[in-house]
């Protein structure tokens, strides 16, 4: 490839290159370069190994859609749709069961108990699982607690994947996925709202 | 099969959030340091992270490594333009508080009080949570935000936005402390999930 590929939060946030924000956004060129270069490495890499795209973008739309960002679950879900399209409406359903409101979850730590907070302990379906297969299905349910409930993250649940055939390495990858993509998710939308309420403009309250 | 977790039955646990150096535990096996690669050693930017156990376990994904630490650098210091370094902290700082990642709020908060000489602040910031009125409007705006950016569904609105301006900030600003906060979000999970954190034997004999 010798055109430069589009910029993936630009396109999430709704900037036209050269738009103002986008132009702030230069400010952080190595930033910017980076983050482009983050969904490269975990989303389009040159050779996936044990971590197939298929995986990866099933994993991404699950995300997107448990955010709630209908543009990035749309974009990701093409995607899967080219890479996997079996998959969309198993991790569509996945996505609508286990919505949920985080952070949420329980401390390990003894003083913060008091600031505990229950919420969905979400886990695939027999029907998901049929669907997906365990290995992703593994993957989902860690991807769920990592979005919506990081603070209940434990070494049993590393264990869980790795019994569902997943490597360290790939471990390592998918953690870098689901993170990444909660980075890159709330860039993007960050500067979505931004562009909405400009300043020379009042700025849109609730329910203008 | 042989198990690739790692279990720490005796480790010194924090208790609360505090911002005194912690130390982290892995619970995946790190890349030993005299294996690690060219590739895995330009991954990591800075040679000295190749002492810490965190970094050499990411080293595994050499280029999402390499590419998430230029991120967090530029993110954090290039201090060229946009919000102060103090308020980047901050924002680091509030997001971890709200995901609850002791090891990362310790780090940060500690950063914020190093760049603001706001020890009390930040500290009202860990005890209290980010409810905390932390004494004026700019730092109780960078929080707030930080905090409607954590939520999932994401409901960052104009109100956040508003809130912000109102409290003297621009554009070139607002984009470091979405970027901040929104960085945290990724760090957060990475400190949480592949190993956590413990209390350094030599703060273990003081109270």
């Amino acid at each position: 490839m010798t055109q430069r590929t589009a910029d993936i939060i630009d396109v999430l946030a709704g900037l036209d290159a050269g738009s103002p924000l986008s132009t702030v956004r230069d400010q952080r060129a190595q930033a910017r370069d980076n983050a482009q270069l983050s969904f490269e490495a975990l989303l389009e890499p040159a050779e996936p190994g044990s971590f197939p795209l298929a995986e990866r973008y099933a994993v991404a739309t699950f995300v997107a859609l448990l955010h709630g960002f209908t543009e990035a679950a749309a974009f990701y879900a093409d995607l899967l749709a080219d890479e996997a399209p079996e998959l969309a409406a198993p991790i569509e359903a996945a996505a609508a069961a286990g919505a949920a409101a985080g952070p949420y979850g329980a401390y390990r730590e003894v003083g913060l108990q008091g600031e505990n907070r229950e919420g969905l302990r979400w886990h695939p379906s027999s029907e998901t699982t049929a669907a997906v297969g365990g290995r992703l299905a593994a993957a989902l349910a860690h991807t769920h607690l990592l979005v919506l409930r990081p603070r209940e993250a434990r070494a049993e649940h590393l264990r869980a994947l790795a019994d569902a055939e997943w490597s360290a390495d790939d471990i390592v990858t998918l953690s870098q996925l689901v993170a990444f993509l909660s980075f890159q998710l709330r860039a993007a939308w960050g500067l979505r709202v931004l562009a909405a309420n400009p300043a020379s403009a009042p700025t849109v309250s609730e329910g203008a | 099969m042989t198990d690739i977790v790692t279990e720490y039955p005796d480790l010194a646990r924090p208790e609360q959030f505090t911002q005194q150096g912690l130390g982290w535990v892995p619970w995946l096996l790190p890349v030993a340091e005299d294996e690690l690669t060219d590739g895995q050693r330009d991954a990591l930017i800075e040679p000295a992270r190749a002492k810490m156990p965190y970094f050499r376990l990411l080293a595994r994904n050499p280029e999402a490594l390499r590419a998430r630490t230029l991120t967090d650098l530029d993110i954090f210091f290039n201090v060229s333009s946009g919000v102060g370094r103090a308020e980047r902290e901050l924002a680091a700082a509030a997001t971890s508080r709200d995901n609850g990642c002791v090891f990362c709020a310790s780090v940060h908060a500690a950063a914020a009080t190093r760049e603001s000489s706001r020890e009390a602040d930040v500290q009202r910031l860990l005890d209290e949570g980010v409810g905390a009125d932390l004494g004026d409007e700019r730092w109780n705006a960078v929080v707030s935000a930080s905090v409607a950016l954590a939520a999932t569904p994401l409901g960052f609105d104009g109100d956040d936005i508003a809130r912000l301006r109102g409290a003297g900030f621009d554009d070139a600003e607002i984009v470091d402390v979405i970027g901040g906060a929104a960085f945290f979000n990724w760090a957060n999970r990475l400190m949480l999930s592949l190993g956590e954190p413990e209390v350094p034997a030599r703060r273990r004999e003081t109270p």
